[in-house]
């Protein structure tokens, strides 16, 4: 962990060298969702509701997804970028330090400039928080917190995946993108909008609904049980196929020899 | 004529190599394509009655847009012109005996086409083969078919000579991430890849629909699903070659400025 944290500063100093250009990434990346943003508003402006959430409902799960998935994209950037790390051959010398594989990969980059978006998930939060009619209380609060946490672990989890699936392809899989930039994407309304079967396939096969549309549904009331409240940790279990598909892919590894 | 010929299909069977590459694009294109419309049936289950454009219109749009995706793209840049700016190499090409901006128009136009050639049947075959409401409905008669694919060629036209202009400040800045993300995001935004046109705001879309994104997917799209017909349509492909002529007579006199003072980094 101590190693880690040194990881990190040496990443927050190297890249704030280019003070300006690391400034104009940050807003680069907050303009970047900041039409979504627009295009949601146009879309609520003129229908006022959808699938029973108002528009203070629907921004309330738009920050959530958004501040995820930029936790995830930060810190998890250097499994995004690890075809590239395959593909050079850097991935060997990975290899043979004594320490932890996934560490090791999570150490190599550290893109602060993502955190434009998470700017732009807490500016939302801080208008969304006191108008979705919630009242806040502690439970209401650590249910707000699960979302959060657990969806950046998932969002991990399928950027692992992407990983795994990269020590067969060499390439990286593009279609892999409707998971994750899909997944950031279309979480900008609950997932049940999308009619059932999507719902269901994003609570079983690939639990995004379960950080984002369930506990919603405790957060604003809608639900009283107690289980909704824990869906995003029952989302965890998630990250152990993840492991495992990132082990099977490593245990197949043959390098690209250069 | 024949030496832009020759380079465009020289750069059209190199696009033509990545074909595992376009298997996964078109898969995660049919994947957008699919949510988006389960979006638009959703809000259309809450009020039919505020939907600018017929449902099926929206699904037809958002099938053609995700097939001609690589076409009507804002944010796509060729890597090579920026590199060749940047390193230098850019005075070799200055040394030939061709026209850098119809040289660079070409290169890009040509990887547009090779991508969406290659990606573009699947996804419209998959789409016209889906039950309603998500199925991909033809044009009315040939008539707008034609205008539809003359608009198309307008658009690729149009988002070439925008992006001519970002690859022109690049001999300014020599640093591009910036501008490039901040102008694309906001062109693709202004075009209607995100929201269609019909559903801004009234005053915001009057505005929008005067600006030269109003000139890119914005229309071939519309024509195809049959929200703009006939003489209507004929007026937007005339404002979409007003736009055309004004970019690339601009891109033109700047790249004559920008190379006039252009600096050669080293190397």
């Amino acid at each position: 962990m101590r190693l880690y944290i040194k990881y990190i500063s040496i990443h927050l100093k190297s890249q704030m060298q280019y003070k300006a250009s690391f400034f104009l990434m940050i807003v680069g990346q907050l303009l970047l969702s900041f039409t979504v943003l627009l295009g949601l508003y146009f879309m609520m402006d003129r229908f006022k509701t959808v699938g029973g959430f108002t528009l203070e409902q629907v921004l309330l799960c738009f920050a959530v997804v958004l501040m995820a998935f930029s936790l995830a994209e930060c810190f998890a950037r250097g499994f995004d970028l690890f075809p590239e790390m395959i593909s050079n051959g850097e991935f060997d010398r990975v290899l043979v330090r004594p320490r932890g594989i996934i560490f090791q990969v999570l150490a190599t980059k550290v893109e602060f400039s993502r955190l434009g978006r998470l700017i732009q998930a807490a500016i939302v939060f801080t208008y969304a928080i006191p108008a979705s009619g919630v009242i806040w209380t502690w439970d209401k609060i650590l249910t707000l917190v699960l979302m959060v946490v657990c969806g950046a672990l998932i969002f991990f989890g399928l950027f692992l995946v992407y990983a795994g699936f990269t020590f067969f392809t060499i390439e990286g899989l593009e279609f892999m993108n409707v998971l994750t930039d899909g997944g950031r994407e279309f979480g900008t309304y609950p997932y049940s909008i999308y009619g059932d079967g999507i719902l269901k396939f994003l609570t079983y096969v690939i639990p995004l609904a379960l950080f984002q549309y369930y506990p919603l549904l405790y957060l604003l009331g809608k639900k009283k049980d107690i289980f909704y409240m824990l869906t995003p940790l029952l989302g965890l279990l998630f990250l152990i196929p993840c492991y495992l598909i990132f082990l099977f892919g490593l245990s197949r590894y043959k390098s690209t020899g250069s | 004529m024949s030496t832009y010929f020759s380079l465009l299909k020289m750069r059209f069977l190199n696009s033509l190599q990545y074909r595992a590459a376009a298997l996964a694009g078109i898969a995660t294109q049919f994947g957008f394509g699919f949510m988006f419309i389960s979006q638009y049936l959703a809000f259309y289950r809450v009020n039919p009655l505020a939907f600018p454009m017929g449902i099926d219109q929206v699904v037809s749009y958002i099938w053609v847009q995700q097939a001609f995706l690589t076409l009507y793209m804002t944010w796509f840049f060729e890597g090579d012109i920026f590199s060749a700016i940047v390193s230098g190499q850019v005075a070799y090409d200055l040394a030939r005996p061709m026209d850098l901006y119809g040289k660079w128009f070409c290169q890009c136009v040509a990887t547009r086409l090779a991508r969406a050639i290659l990606r573009c049947f699947p996804v419209l075959i998959l789409g016209l083969l889906l039950p309603k409401p998500y199925a991909l409905t033809l044009p009315s008669d040939g008539l707008q078919f034609l205008l539809f694919v003359i608009s198309s060629i307008l658009t690729l036209g149009v988002v070439v000579a925008f992006s001519m202009f970002i690859y022109i400040s690049t001999f300014y800045t020599l640093s591009p991430t910036g501008v490039r993300i901040i102008s694309s995001v906001f062109a693709d935004f202004m075009a209607g890849s995100i929201v269609p046109l019909p559903f801004f705001p009234d005053g915001f879309r009057q505005i929008a629909e005067l600006l030269p994104f109003a000139a890119m997917q914005n229309m071939p799209l519309r024509i195809y699903s049959g929200n703009i017909s006939g003489m209507e349509a004929l007026y937007g492909i005339g404002f979409q070659l007003i736009w055309l002529v004004i970019l690339v007579t601009g891109g033109k006199l700047w790249m004559k400025k920008a190379l006039k003072r252009v600096v050669v980094q080293g190397g």
